[in-house]
């Protein structure tokens, strides 16, 4: 039993039919987005940053979604502060290793101490703020991440602290985005030399005719995926041991769990704290470096924890992979599709009318002159998304209350559970043996 | 069953001052001799209630019970509905907090600890309306109960070095599991999840799931409502060797008369909250106080 092996069986146990789900979901949108970018008369470097674009966003929110599922998915803690820990990973990585001359000025650390430091922000802050509230019941805690969350927004938002959070315009000295750092000898130029390791990179894109904003930005967009498999891989595992059945167990029944010894408390405690440093990881990647590097206030604002939590319901809390579709799907189709739908649609047909209000869009309809509508819809695509999310939700809670992956079956426990592993019944049944070595513990 | 290998439980039990003999118990082979031995040789008594009350607003659900429990017995708690049987089970494993009264476990004062410290002190019950963990196999149900493991540490189970001993120790939790599910007659359901079981296969596999925690002393609430006549028998079977084997005590709520009588050597009648009698069961036949609360004349 080697290690390799060990981590082999691992791999194809966990991998085998989720990672051909996720991979199909995210080819999925690939062809969808190219397709959108064909339609619209994108030249290829354009559709390139276009699905770049959207699966970064997918990234960053299945980050995101798969930090609360570890909360609230398995140990059924309901935190609806999610955008406040993000913001406190945001603005402490930015804060840590800022540039001390900027404004307002950072402490100048090197990045992957502002990243630690941001995350063991978020995590301390989560810890603080939910400890009391742990212990009582869970509409308390609700309650109280929620209102830690504003108080977060809030604080950064206040002019009394400006010269240290930037107040309401935000915290504009960011830490510079690492994929420059390696690419480019001079980080804050986009135009200055490459270094060694960006000159292969940089001419291979130049011969394609990609710029090459969209090159750091598509190295930046792969490092988060590679974190978010990581993420992943590490999630899978808590799910799978010891911790994650105990979590599982205080979701079903914490009374139970209690008189069967188990410090429910205590799990409560670390499994909270550990989504909230995750979430902390997702503010960073999402809003403190990268393409959509801005760390303002309004950027944390409830909505966020909101969609965060839609898009864990439309995955299936419970599934870590559940977790990774169902941010994705709702990034890329609730979020980014709808703009580009309506872009075709109005440079397909000559939607011209522009009608104020609704009425004045339907009154036309009665004389058979579909256009003001069109118009209106297309005008309105923004709000009319959120109607959409709105009905979404309610036909899945309705429909599908477990989400796309059939969600909380997923097996708490590092060895196989299945029929097979019986004692001294393997020999009598050949068949279902045969498949089951692959938890590399014999 | 498996080893509690770091819990700071086992580091302060206390020597047992009130069992100064019970490593010397030698359990007579013969099944009749049992219940004489019993009664012959002197035993600690893990188990004391004293003064024990609990009031939920106006009702008073236990008022002033005092009873004790002696070591590796097999002890019936009965009483009618509703005589604070339930409740004061709830009081003594810190599921409720007594309104007053103590409740001392292996010599230590245990009244109003936490459910987890007291279970892991060896003093585990059941519920009775069991309370399955609906959304796990009936497995996963059994692999949950038993304490200290070591990948109940995140850094554990999550650290390649690490693992593996965590893999290790669920592999022997898994063939426990296993084997325990066999001798409850439920192996065959070991995948299923536990919400889809019927009422008489949960409260077995609540049993079960207690067991494999490696208790001390069990509190059984109702344990065998519902279970078939022979799968009883086996169990208690199961009960009287352990007792004689592993000295665990039980305290068993039940409303079936001819278990109790049958099998306790030690009957405890509760009625509105207080200690009516106790004694043998032919005692508690002949008090005609009991036979009227409860027995309604039929014995
Ligand atoms: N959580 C509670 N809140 C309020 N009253 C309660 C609670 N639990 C029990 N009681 C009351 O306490 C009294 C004793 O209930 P308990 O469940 O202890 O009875 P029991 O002896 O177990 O009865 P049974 O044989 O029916 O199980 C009842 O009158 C019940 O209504
Ligand atoms: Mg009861």
């Amino acid at each position: 039993m080697s290690a390799v092996d060990d981590a082999r069986g691992v791999l194809e146990r966990v991998f085998a039919p989720d990672a051909v789900k996720v991979f199909a979901m995210f080819a999925g949108i690939w062809l969808l987005f190219y397709w959108f970018g064909n339609q619209l008369g994108y030249t290829d470097p354009f559709i390139l940053a276009l699905v770049r674009r959207v699966t970064f966003l997918s990234a960053v929110y299945a980050l995101a979604v798969l930090a609360l599922n570890i909360q609230w998915g398995y140990a059924g803690l309901f935190n609806i502060g999610v955008a406040g820990f993000m913001a406190v990973g945001a603005y402490g990585t930015a804060m840590l290793s800022g540039s001390p001359g900027g404004s307002p000025p950072g402490l100048g650390l090197p990045l992957p101490l502002g990243v630690l430091g941001g995350v063991l922000a978020a995590t301390v802050i989560g810890l603080v703020a939910a400890l009391p509230a742990l212990r009582l019941k869970a509409d308390y805690l609700a309650i109280v991440t929620v209102a830690i969350s504003e108080i977060i927004r809030i604080t950064f938002n206040s002019p009394a602290f400006a010269n240290v959070t930037g107040g309401a315009s935000g915290f504009d000295n960011l830490p510079t985005n690492p994929v420059r750092t390696l690419l480019l000898t001079e980080p804050g130029s986009i135009i200055s030399d490459p270094t060694p390791l960006g000159q292969p990179i940089f001419s291979l894109a130049t011969e394609y005719g990609i710029q090459r904003l969209t090159v750091v930005n598509t190295v930046y967009t792969v490092g988060t995926l590679v974190v978010l498999l990581g993420v992943y891989l590490l999630l899978e595992r808590i799910g799978r041991s010891p911790f994650g059945r105990v979590l599982k167990a205080i979701r079903e029944d914490e009374v139970a769990t209690r008189s069967l010894g188990k410090d429910t408390q205590n799990f409560k405690v670390r499994a909270f704290g550990l989504g909230c440093g995750l979430m902390g990881l997702a503010g960073i990647l999402w809003y403190a470096m990268g393409p959509r590097a801005s760390i303002v206030p309004v950027n944390f604002r409830p909505e966020l924890t909101f969609y965060i939590f839609i898009a864990l319901i439309i995955g299936g809390s419970g599934s870590n992979t559940g977790s990774i579709l169902g941010g994705a799907l709702f990034a890329s189709l609730l979020f980014e599709a709808p703009p580009r739908i309506a872009a075709i649609i109005g440079d397909r047909f000559d939607v011209a009318a522009d009608p104020a209000n609704l009425v004045e869009a339907l009154a036309p309809v009665v004389e058979g002159d579909l256009m003001p509508l069109a118009g209106f819809l297309l005008n309105n695509i923004d709000t009319l998304r959120f109607i959409g999310m709105g009905v979404l939700l309610i036909l899945l809670v309705q429909r599908r209350p477990e989400g796309l992956l059939g969600a909380r079956k997923e097996t708490a426990s590092a060895v196989s559970l299945a029929d097979d592993t019986r004692p001294g019944t393997a020999p009598e049944r050949p068949t279902a043996a045969a498949d089951g070595g692959g938890d590399g513990d014999e | 069953m498996s080893e509690r290998s770091d819990g700071p439980a086992d580091a302060n039990l206390p020597d047992d001052v009130d069992a100064p003999d019970t490593e010397d118990l030698e359990p007579e082979a013969d099944d009749s001799a049992v219940e004489e031995a019993a009664k012959r040789v002197p035993r600690g008594v893990p188990l004391k209630v004293e003064g024990l009350r609990k009031e939920f607003g106006g009702i008073t659900a236990v008022d002033g019970a005092t009873f004790s429990v002696e070591e590796a017995s097999l002890t019936g708690l009965i009483g009618p509905n509703g005589a604070g049987k339930s409740t004061t089970f709830n009081c003594i494993t810190g599921v409720h907090e007594p309104t007053a009264g103590t409740v001392q476990f292996r010599g230590e004062d245990i009244t109003g600890e936490r459910p987890h410290a007291i279970a892991n002190r060896g003093l585990v019950r059941t519920f009775q309306i069991a309370r399955e963990l609906d959304e796990m196999t009936v497995l996963e149900n059994l692999m949950l109960a038993p304490g200290h493991q070591r990948g109940e540490s995140i850094t554990r189970s999550v650290l390649p070095g690490l693992r593996g001993d965590v893999v290790r120790q669920e592999s022997e939790l898994r063939e426990d599991a296993w084997e325990t599910l066999e001798f409850f007659e439920i192996d065959h359901l070991a995948g299923e999840y536990a919400g889809n079981l019927s009422g008489g296969q949960r409260k077995l596999l609540e049993l079960a799931r207690a067991l494999m925690t490696d208790p001390e002393m069990m509190l059984l609430d109702e344990a065998f409502a519902g279970v078939n006549p022979t799968l009883e028998e086996k169990l208690l079977d199961r009960i009287h060797d352990l007792r004689e084997q592993e000295d665990l005590t039980f305290l068993l709520v039940e409303h079936d008369m001819d278990l109790i009588m049958e099998n306790c050597e030690h009957v405890i009648v509760m009625h509105q909250g207080r200690v009516l009698d106790e004694g043998t069961p032919e005692e508690i036949k002949a008090n005609e106080d009991v036979v009227e609360a409860y027995l309604g004349g039929e014995v």
